[in-house]
């Protein structure tokens, strides 16, 4: 990716003479008569920079986003290439700098209004709100599974084909032809009444000139030639030969290593530190306490507790001088919560439920439930989980009495720079940041704490220092997946028909719509109750979903069975009308043979979830023996409306199954004395080569808007999992991991027996 | 002082002697492709080959490579500057996500065909069990492993079996 300068992006422009850097106002219409006193002067100055072509006639898309795996800026390339009727072999990409003028407004869009559609004349009051809203919170987020669908379709597409119509107009003026009798292909402009043709740069510097519209002509499915393609992915050739750079291989001149703990106990203050010891350690240049840091994440605010860092001239002597210092903690009454007492002050705040707040309520649910034949109730818990992304949090640093400069790999580049600077209390444009390929992301690197803390060490020391977390630090000093706890009743008629349903969980975070279920149960109450905890919590690929997607989808398993009746067979019988959720099913069903009986031993479950703007159906297929068990198979599929990049698509779902799988097998992050137990991959494992399913994953394009990728994979697999199991087995899994859970048959597990096996 | 050969090249270091190999060839020799992501020989991302051994650097003290042939990612395209069969079967099934991982893979799975040309899935399970993906694209590694072993394997962007 190209190193971009504040001054390059506000010279946008005429750039290198004959190049083009072509301004999109993604906002529509003129807001001066409906909405001018909303937005502001300042607003209209705002422009969103995501096109530039050069001499020699390539086009760059310049994006918002970060590259952390999910392949969205090549996809997004294609969204670009497509409007523009680029030549794909001319398309190139770069990461969007962290500037202000890349907020992206089209997340918060995306995210808060898609799908709606707003009179026309309120647009440029949405769009002007947003803008503002966007550019005040520092959003250049990837996150919310949104590039596709918010800035690839609000943003992008509509760059490519307002650039497009430019460079129509442009050629139109000198050729002295209308502009509609121009056609464009292949980045090559074209009239064939005179038989005249251009290269895309010949007229670059001329559509420069021109005012972008802001509602220019898309093209429809049926003209797609770029999307719905599999493209290879421009990051990977470097992932294969080390080259590809992150931001730990980042060096600077006179660079120092920092390890870096903080208070175990969350919450906890520093009393004091002896020093002593890792001072006199060979290579050790400083030790530097840090005081607890707040900052504003994705999904509200967050705070790191006092920290102590060791700086030294190797990364290896500063990890083991950091295991040297002897602190000592004030951990504020905070040092006897474990996850026993956690649980059992969500058992008693669901069972009390003062204050409970509904997310629905449909019919009358308190009758119905009089009405029932047959009433199921459960509690499900799930544990905290941490991100473990593989390249642990690290950022480089150089602070000087009135500048910053961070090196970083993270999910919000502007975002960060913003807190570093008010942090550091520098201005804005006082911060540089460069952000890098993530090595992994998953919600952890939208929390700025690591780099904050980069940037507070490198001022102390005086010099450039590269902060790198070890991975206990990485394992006990996360942003966890919630730890919930849910309770259901069902109410079934003699047909076994679900008539009723009631949920009540605790903590609601993001997105609002997690715990609901698109079954039609005529009498429904859904609500949650707040139990707060001093466990720090944050965005968790699919966030919200990944509990409730398990919650419900394993407790509709239950009630099929509590019927006598086929899960899948119910779940069809409660979605005739939601024909696009249907179709999904019936098409899972169907690749993974459904009705094809298993052999002893082995099982199916299925699930149906929609996240994020897309439905994904799931059957998982388990072995279980002896108490020890086998995924071998997963059958995915996806409609996401329209998969730009089909391998990219389904490239995404296999990473989100196993993400899921990893967490649901293995994932058991729990508090003893007010801190993380867990340290190391030995006991915060993940799925590896060896208990790796074959996944299967089928898309289908139903035209629908588009939806996300990144994590609707994620959602589905655990209650599928917990479903097979039960297949399997009749062992019903409400708590997870699997890990914990005796699958053993009552045979198996005899004393006898269990004395055989042990 | 340690002396070992680098990816063809001789070195010598002068560091204390227990410093894992790891931060030794990203710290002083600026070979930045392999990575760190445990510390302790528990996720793969820092594998390189020592005599031609697939081995966890952040747990090899650099003394212990004293007169040792090592080969790190950087060093695993031929001579001429062609990709290893591996690193162009990885980009030919897509493998890569992040990519933080990918190195140490890669390095596992080399060493793995060296000596073993044709693997059978519980050979290739135990040869790259030791490497964490955290973005789970251990069905296309598999596949990426197969089609350079001219093995049939299932094919994630066809949706069918190939080879």
């Amino acid at each position: 990716m190209g190193k971009w300068t504040r001054r390059a992006v506000l010279s946008a422009g005429v750039v290198g003479g004959t190049g083009l850097v072509v301004g999109i106002a993604v906002r529509p219409g003129n807001p001066t008569e409906t909405a001018g006193h909303l937005v502001a002067g300042e607003g209209e100055n705002l422009l969103h920079l995501y096109v530039k072509i050069d001499a020699n006639n390539r086009a760059t898309a310049i994006l918002p986003h970060a590259e952390m795996g999910q392949g969205a800026l090549t996809a997004l390339a294609q969204m670009l290439a497509e409007e523009l009727d680029a030549d794909w072999d001319l398309m190139g990409f770069e990461e969007a700098p962290a500037e202000t003028e890349y907020a992206n407004y089209t997340f918060g869009r995306g995210y808060l209004f898609k799908g709606i559609d707003f009179p026309g004349a309120v647009v440029p009051t949405v769009d002007g709100l947003m803008l503002k809203l966007s550019e005040s919170l520092g959003m250049q987020i990837t996150g919310g599974s949104t590039s596709i669908r918010a800035t690839g379709q609000y943003g992008v597409r509509i760059a490519g084909a307002a650039v497009r119509e430019m460079l129509k107009r442009a050629a139109a003026k000198t050729w002295a032809v209308s502009a509609e009798e121009i056609r464009t292909a292949k980045s090559t402009l074209y009239h064939d009444g005179s038989g005249r043709s251009a290269p895309y740069a010949d007229f670059a510097a001329a559509a420069a000139q021109e005012t972008p519209s802001s509602t220019p002509q898309l093209k429809k499915m049926s003209e797609y030639s770029v999307m719905g393609q599999s493209k290879p992915r421009h990051d990977i050739p470097a992932k294969v030969d080390g080259s590809a750079l992150f931001a730990m291989d980042v060096k600077r001149p006179n660079m120092v290593y920092a390890a870096i703990k903080r208070t175990p106990v969350f919450g906890g203050t520093l009393k004091r530190v002896d020093e002593r010891a890792a001072r006199a350690m060979k290579g050790v240049i400083d030790v530097v306490q840090l005081p607890t840091l707040s900052a504003e994440g994705m999904i509200g605010s967050y705070s790191a507790g006092d920290s102590v860092a060791v700086v030294a001239d190797s990364y290896w002597k500063a990890e083991r001088a950091l295991s040297a210092l002897t602190i000592e903690w004030s951990t504020q009454g905070n040092e006897s919560i474990s996850s026993e007492a956690i649980f059992q002050q969500f058992e008693r705040d669901i069972s009390a439920s003062t204050d409970r707040k509904n997310d629905v309520v449909i019919g009358d649910a308190a009758t119905a439930f009089d009405n029932a034949e047959t009433i199921l109730s459960a509690d499900y818990r799930v544990p905290y989980l941490a991100h473990t992304t593989m390249e642990p949090p690290n950022a480089t640093a150089e602070v000087s009495a009135d500048r910053a400069e961070i090196w970083v790999g993270c999910q919000n580049p502007l975002g960060f720079r913003q807190h570093i600077a008010a942090e550091l209390g520098l201005d804005f444009d006082k911060v540089t940041l460069h952000n890098h390929f993530l090595g992994g992301g998953f919600g952890r690197k939208s929390n700025a704490d690591y780099a904050l803390q980069a940037a507070l060490i490198a001022r102390a020391v005086g010099k450039p220092v590269q902060l790198v977390y070890s991975r206990a630090e990485d394992i006990r000093q996360d942003f966890y997946r919630p730890a919930v706890h849910s309770r259901f009743k069902a109410g079934l008629d003699a047909q076994g028909n679900l008539i009723a349903w009631h949920n009540t969980y605790v903590d609601k975070h993001e997105p609002i719509e997690a715990p609901l279920i698109p079954y039609a149960v005529a009498a429904q109450d859904i609500g949650h109750v707040a139990s707060p905890t001093h466990v720090p919590f944050g965005a968790w690929r699919s966030v919200d979903h990944s509990q409730h997607g398990f919650f419900t989808e394993s407790f509709i398993d239950e009630a099929a069975h509590a019927g006598a009746r086929d899960p899948y067979e119910y779940r069809q019988s409660l979605l005739k009308d939601k024909p696009r959720m249907l179709a999904v099913l019936n098409r899972v069903a169907a690749e993974a043979r459904w009705s094809v009986p298993m052999e002893e031993g082995r099982g199916r479950g299925i699930s149906l979830q929609e996240s994020f703007g897309s439905i994904v159906g799931q059957v998982v297929e388990v072995t279980v023996s002896s108490g020890k068990i086998w995924v071998d198979r997963v059958v995915a599929v996806i409609d996401a409306g329209y998969a730009v990049s089909p391998d990219g698509m389904k490239a995404q779902i296999e990473s989100g199954i196993i993400y899921g799988l990893s967490a649901a097998m293995y994932g058991d992050i729990t508090i003893e004395n007010g801190a993380v137990a867990q340290s190391s991959f030995a006991d915060y494992d993940a799925i590896r080569m060896h208990d790796a399913p074959v996944i299967e994953t089928h898309i289908i394009n139903s035209g629908a808007d588009i939806g996300g990728a990144g994590e609707p994979g994620t959602p589905g697999v655990a209650p599928a999992l917990a479903n097979a199991i039960f297949d399997a087995t009749g062992k019903r899994i409400r708590t997870l991991p699997v890990m914990n859970a005796d699958l053993r048959t009552d045979s198996e597990s005899s004393p006898s027996v269990a004395a055989l096996t042990r | 002082m340690t002396t070992f050969t680098l990816n063809g090249e001789v070195r010598s270091v002068d560091t204390d002697p227990e410093t894992p190999a790891l931060w030794v060839i990203r710290e002083q020799l600026d070979l930045t492709g392999t990575k760190f992501g445990c510390g302790m020989a528990q996720c793969g991302a820092c594998t390189i080959h020592v005599d031609g051994r697939a081995q966890r650097s952040c747990t090899t003290p650099i003394a212990s490579l004293e007169g040792a042939i090592v080969t790190t990612i950087e060093g695993l395209k031929s001579a001429d500057g062609s990709l290893h069969a591996l690193q162009q079967a990885w980009i030919d099934q897509q493998a890569p996500q992040c990519g933080y991982c990918q190195s140490g893979q890669l390095m596992s799975a080399a060493a793995l065909l060296a000596v073993n040309p044709n693997p059978t899935d519980a050979d290739i399970d135990s040869a790259m069990r030791g490497n964490i993906c955290r973005c789970g694209m251990y069905g296309r590694i598999r596949s990426a492993i197969k089609q350079v072993a001219g093995a049939s394997f299932y094919n994630a962007m066809e949706g069918s079996q190939n080879g």
